[in-house]
């Protein structure tokens, strides 16, 4: 099994993302990207098989689903983009015969190592969050790389390291940064939007963060009512009214 | 194998900065039409890459789902390799591979026929071509009034609407202040063509605070993130938006200042009821447009400054004709009782006190929180204002309101709305793209009439226009149409951008004419892009009884893919990918500005085809060389743009120094708008990311329909003809002309037959009235909506070839309503008939709760032929996704003796979501397989195998 990296050997950065559920409206923008970066990157390749055949199923890092959810007749429609959450307490790395999955001491960011992954899916049985998926052709299991190939990239723009999927995003809804710094842009998002971790019970520490939907304004409103009440200005006392209302000097 | 080195902590050492690119090159996209500026990555000439350009206008460096699987539609195997000419039958897939120079000698022969004895028989019609300011061009010279994209079956009803009322248009011509606006409402929007500024300015909106309103049927999508989804019921859009105006009439929650400023609502209406003036502007001797000034007591020229209009009141003119200002007739209109919430309620699905509440906060939004900015401007009479101030009320709208039958006049009110609470290009509000607004409508008008279609000669103007009376439609003296989908006839006067639906239906009915050849591009006419498939299909091969030959004699078609509409074509010129080719992405055309600048790109080819394809721009320009078309060959007869279209882009001019990309123009580049060609022009737009962006001064940036400084510079660039201001429209004359013939005044009247209906539907305000289709067939009988969306992953694009979009999207289910499914009697799962008047499907089904109840959608197009776009016959598509293209007709049902198309009777929009059904649970046997389901198609030879496994990216050492 592996170990993870004690906590003096962790250099308190936790690379991650936040992703804000107010605003995405599940335009998949993040997945294509994120697949099309990874399957010539560090992942590479992410394989299709029966690409064009009847049951089409390839490797993808990331994920959305769309599903209602709330009280019956008032449920809404949410878009959850899933994807690795780059645990502190990774079962997924703990669980790995090999020591092909690790949890970098740098960064926090959780890779498998191709070269020694044997294709057991231990890994994948040990993530609750169903973030890992087996390329059956390259036999070895694919994850997220929080596109450790681009952050650190000295050939893109400084502008551009970041993780493919947030350089795609159209509404912003995704962020990347240090959430081991309290007072990095990500970790104020998360504190001021509440931010939370998904299936915290497990104990794994996801450092990645969800914010949740703001509260819905449906049928609060803090209008005025109307200037007449419509019930006493129906028919032609209301066309008087309004008339009499609008026939003032008005300069064009 | 070499085990890779380990760091200090003992772990693997990663390159962290690889590079798999050896250049970048900047075009523009094409996976829909939003048209984003991309960065291609490129290894050894392999595209590796695509991202968005931060620099770019319309996606500043965003990229959504389509635009990065670009690369698999680059390399998709339902690629056209060669030129194929037909050797079997119709739809038999049967094809032979031909040269390109027997290609375009056939082309050419079959082409030339038509035009030297009636050149009305070749319809030229493209599909999702964003090159229409070349087509229709090449329509026009060849001399035939049959042209038109796609806009007939897309959105006319949202362009025309816009055209004629505020001069500009929702769609991708306009948008909503994002920075401003405080309160939003979008109706009927799954996806747009601004698919990119639409998602940045909606997270904007969100992170602002701003309250988002989102009317549809279903929540899905841009719904999702709502601050409210009203889920209306489809059609009824008008009825809501026109008991907002009652209440904000009767709450005096409107912007007077605004109207009389701004729009013809002080104009004066002539009240002469049976007469030939009756409802048409009071007009001076002069011809000027009168006002009843309060100061002088007296008519006056509307177009004064300083005036004081009335707008309410009967005055007597001097020589005894009775007027009202247009805003009485208005306020009557809207403050009938059949507005009023509690009559609207029921039929539009939304409670009365929802529709007070949102009246009453469009009124708090706009009146209590007036945007002021410290810009000053110049407005059209010369006056300096301070300030620009602006009511924040903004809207946007699209297919869900225009593909119904009553969508132009619930689009008109629409606008009306905004016209009547001030938010037209005030801050806040609806913002205008440049070369918007122009004048109401743009004063250009459809060529075809009668005489004006000669052998060998160009029309004499272009084949699309804007009609403002009975005199500017192409119909003979007996009313007959003259284009072949009855465009600007009296079934659809105002048909701005054709009615390409209509095309092969009528051709094969050989009403109003028989044509010889149909030159089609980019356009499945067999498939998703027809209403009635299996009757489309019908047409495209039936053979005249006598004569034993096809009556549509020819077709030619190019694609760049083994499409659906392939096999039922005779002769196929393959077009490139978009990264293959030159395009110009025009302000011509269709463009690319956002509200603070003009924009125009281009795309260059980033890589060259690896097959013998030609783009079809190229292919077009030769063909007019070869037919001698007047302009694409020069007096010496040599073809004019040898260069293809790159050489048409840079050197062609459509008036002196305007030609198809405004930046750049002169010798040594350095004008704007006008100016001489620039040999260097192109090389100009790549050094600058393909793109050229000219930003307005901030006092050009509102108020545009009346500001002086912008309107100057907007004549001085060619967009306006003069810089007159643009009065707004509350009243439309232009209708009212048409309904004056209808009652019988003037020379050109419509035919008996169509006369009440272009009287009750030319009405110079707007109004709503129930869709054709559902006042057509019994509620009982059907008493369901069904309509379709598109998803934001395949919006507008070819997506099903595609081996990364569908697997997101490979089969699609119906969506009921998890209630109503409950009283039917229908589980997830279960498979269902869903009958309309015109025919049945069976599909499967899925369950929600934000779908409005007495309707069910699917997504569209998603269920492709079984064969087609080179994926396997048993491919999800064909086998579990369906299309309900199949159950609604083209024709509406008879009446009188005559069936109408199945479309707005003023634009000729095609309503698609007028379609009315019932639902029956199929029998368990029943269950597994949609109906009707067509036999797979043959695949043309050439086409390269479709690879089981896509390992895109592998590197050495990968299994």
């Amino acid at each position: 099994m592996t170990s993870l990296p004690t906590p003096q050997e962790r250099s308190g950065k936790k690379l991650g993302l936040v992703i804000d559920l107010d605003i995405c409206v599940g335009c998949q923008a993040c997945a294509v990207s994120c697949k099309e970066w990874n399957t010539s990157g560090y992942s590479a390749p992410l394989t299709d098989l029966a690409a064009y055949g009847d049951q089409p199923i390839g490797a993808w890092l990331n994920r959305i689903h769309t599903y209602e959810a709330g009280p019956d007749g008032e449920s809404q429609t949410v878009h959850f983009p899933r994807s690795c959450l780059h645990c502190e307490e990774p079962a997924c790395v703990t669980v790995c015969p090999t020591g092909a999955s690790y949890k970098r001491a740098e960064d926090g960011i959780v890779l498998v190592n191709p070269e020694t992954c044997i294709g057991c899916k231990l890994c994948s049985w040990a993530c609750p969050y169903g973030a890992r998926e087996y390329d059956y052709d390259h036999g070895v299991m694919k994850k997220c790389t929080l596109c450790v190939d681009r952050i650190y990239n000295e050939n893109l723009e400084e502008v551009d390291r970041v993780p493919a999927c947030v350089r795609a995003c159209p509404t912003s809804a995704r962020h990347f940064g240090d959430l081991g710094d309290p007072e990095s842009d990500v970790s104020k998002m998360v504190a001021d939007r509440g931010g939370y971790d998904l299936l915290p019970e497990m104990g794994y520490k996801p450092v990645n963060k969800y914010l949740p939907p703001r509260p819905r304004r449906d049928k609060e409103t803090a209008a005025p009512a109307p200037v007449q009440a419509s019930e006493t200005a129906d028919g032609k006392a209301g066309i008087d009214k309004l008339f009499a209302w609008a026939d003032r000097m008005l300069s064009r | 194998m070499v085990k890779p080195a380990t760091n200090s902590s003992g772990e693997p050492t990663v390159d962290t900065s690889p590079k798999n690119w050896d250049e970048v090159k900047t075009t523009t996209c094409y996976m829909c039409a939003c048209r984003c500026g991309i960065k291609v990555y490129l290894k050894d000439g392999t595209v590796t890459y695509i991202e968005g350009n931060r620099d770019h206008p319309v996606n500043k460096g965003v990229l959504c789902g389509k635009g990065s699987a670009g690369i698999m539609q680059h390399y998709s195997p339902a690629r056209l390799q060669k030129p194929l000419l037909r050797v079997g039958e119709r739809g038999s897939g049967e094809f032979k591979e031909i040269e390109w120079d027997e290609a375009l000698g056939l082309a050419t022969e079959w082409l030339d026929g038509p035009r030297k004895t009636d050149p009305r028989k070749l319809a030229f019609f493209t599909g999702r071509d964003q090159s229409q300011g070349l087509t229709g061009w090449w329509a026009q010279r060849y001399g035939t009034p049959n042209y038109a994209a796609h806009g007939g079956f897309c959105s006319v009803n949202m362009a025309a609407a816009g055209l004629y009322s505020i001069g500009g248009s929702f769609w991708e011509f306009g948008e909503p202040d994002w920075d401003l606006t405080e309160y939003f409402l979008m109706f009927g929007v799954a996806e747009d063509h601004a698919s990119n500024p639409i998602k940045m300015g909606l997270s904007k909106l969100k992170n602002r605070g701003a309250k988002f309103v989102s009317i549809n049927p279903v929540q899905t999508g841009y719904s999702a993130i709502a601050d409210e989804w009203i889920g209306i019921r489809p059609g009824t859009d008008g009825l809501f938006v026109a008991s907002l105006i009652r209440e904000l009439l009767i709450a005096g929650k409107i912007d007077l200042e605004f109207l009389v400023r701004y729009t013809n609502a002080p104009w004066l209406v002539v009240q002469n009821p049976g007469g030939a003036d009756d409802g048409l502007f009071a007009r001076d001797g002069e011809g000027r447009v009168l006002a009843w000034d309060k100061t002088a007591m007296a008519a006056v020229d509307a177009h004064l400054p300083e005036i004081a209009p009335a707008l309410s009141g009967a005055f007597e003119l001097d020589d005894g004709r009775k007027v009202v200002p247009a805003f009485q007739l208005l306020a009557e209109r809207f403050m009938d009782d059949q507005y009023t919430p509690d009559a609207v309620a029921d039929h539009a699905g939304i409670s009365a006190d929802t529709i007070r509440r949102i009246a009453a906060e469009i009124a708090e939004a706009a009146f209590e929180r007036e945007v002021v900015l410290d810009v000053p401007w110049t407005d059209w009479a010369g006056r300096r204002h301070e300030k620009m101030v602006g009511r924040p009320v903004s809207f946007h709208a699209m297919r869900g309101i225009s593909a119904h039958s009553n969508g132009f006049h619930s689009c008109r009110m629409l606008h009306l709305l905004q016209m009547l609470i001030g938010s037209i290009d005030t801050p806040g509000g609806f913002r205008y793209h440049p070369p918007f607004p122009k004048p109401l409508p743009p004063p250009l008008k459809p060529g075809g009439k009668p005489g004006e279609v000669v052998a060998g000669e160009p029309l004499p103007g272009p084949p699309l226009g804007f009609p403002t009376g009975p005199e500017d439609l192409l119909v003979d003296a007996e009313g007959t149409p003259q284009r072949i989908d009855k465009a600007y006839s009296w079934e659809a006067p105002i048909a701005a951008h054709g009615m390409m639906h209509m095309v092969i239906s009528n051709a094969a009915r050989r009403d109003p004419y028989g044509i010889d050849v149909l030159f089609m591009y980019m356009a499945n006419m067999s498939w998703n892009s027809s209403m009635n498939v299996p009757g489309t299909i019908a047409a495209l091969t039936q053979k005249d009884e006598d004569t034993g030959d096809y009556v549509i004699p020819k077709i030619i078609y190019s694609d760049a893919y083994y499409s659906e509409m392939i096999p039922y074509a005779d002769l196929i010129l393959p077009d490139t990918t978009y990264l293959e080719r030159w395009d110009c992405i025009s302000l011509l055309d269709r463009p690319i500005s956002d509200a603070d600048g003009a924009a125009d790109s281009i795309r260059q080819p980033v890589t060259k085809p690896d097959r013998d394809v030609r783009p079809f721009q190229d292919v077009l320009l030769d063909l007019g060389a070869r037919l001698g078309l007047p302009g694409f060959v020069g007096d010496d007869g040599a073809p004019a743009y040898p260069g293809g279209y790159s050489d048409y882009i840079v050197n062609h001019e459509r008036a002196p120094g305007v030609g198809p990309l405004a930046g750049f123009r002169g010798k040594d580049g350095d004008q704007y708008g006008k100016g001489e060609p620039n040999p260097n022009q192109l090389e100009a737009y790549i050094e600058n990311g393909c793109h050229y962006f000219h930003e307005l001064e901030p006092s050009q940036r509102y108020f545009r329909h009346a500001n002086a400084d912008y309107l100057n510079w907007a004549q001085s660039v060619g967009f306006v003809g003069s810089s007159n201001q643009i009065v707004l429209h509350v009243y439309s004359e232009a209708m009212q002309k048409f309904r004056l013939a209808a009652r019988g005044h003037g020379d050109i009247r419509p035919p008996e037959q169509h006369r009440a209906r272009v009287e009750a539907f030319f009405d110079p305000l707007p109004f709503w009235y129930a869709p054709f289709e559902e006042a057509m067939v019994a509620d009982q009988d059907f008493p369901m909506h069904a309509i379709t969306q598109r998803p934001m992953a395949m919006y507008h694009s070819w997506g099903s070839q595609n081996a990364w979009l569908r697997q997101i999207h490979g089969s699609n289910s119906l969506y009921m309503n998890r209630a109503r499914a409950k009283e039917l009697g229908v589980e997830e799962g279960d498979w269902v008939w869903l009958t309309s008047h015109h025919g049945r499907v069976k599909a499967p089904v899925a369950l929600m709760d934000g779908v409005n109840p007495d309707t069910v959608w699917t997504w569209n197009a998603i269920g492709k032929r079984s064969g087609a776009w080179n994926l396997a016959e048993d491919a999800p598509e064909s086998q579990k996704g369906f299309l309900l293209n199949h159950v609604i007709s083209e024709l509406l049902p008879e009446q009188g003796g005559y069936r109408y198309a199945n479309a707005d009777p003023v634009t000729g929009q095609a309503a698609w979501y007028d379609l009315r059904i019932r639902i029956e649970k199929a029998k368990p046997e029943e269950f597994g397989i949609p109906s009707p389901n067509f036999e797979a198609t043959a695949k043309p030879p050439g086409l390269r195998p479709a690879p089981d496994k896509v390992r895109f990216g592998a590197k050495e050492g990968t299994t």
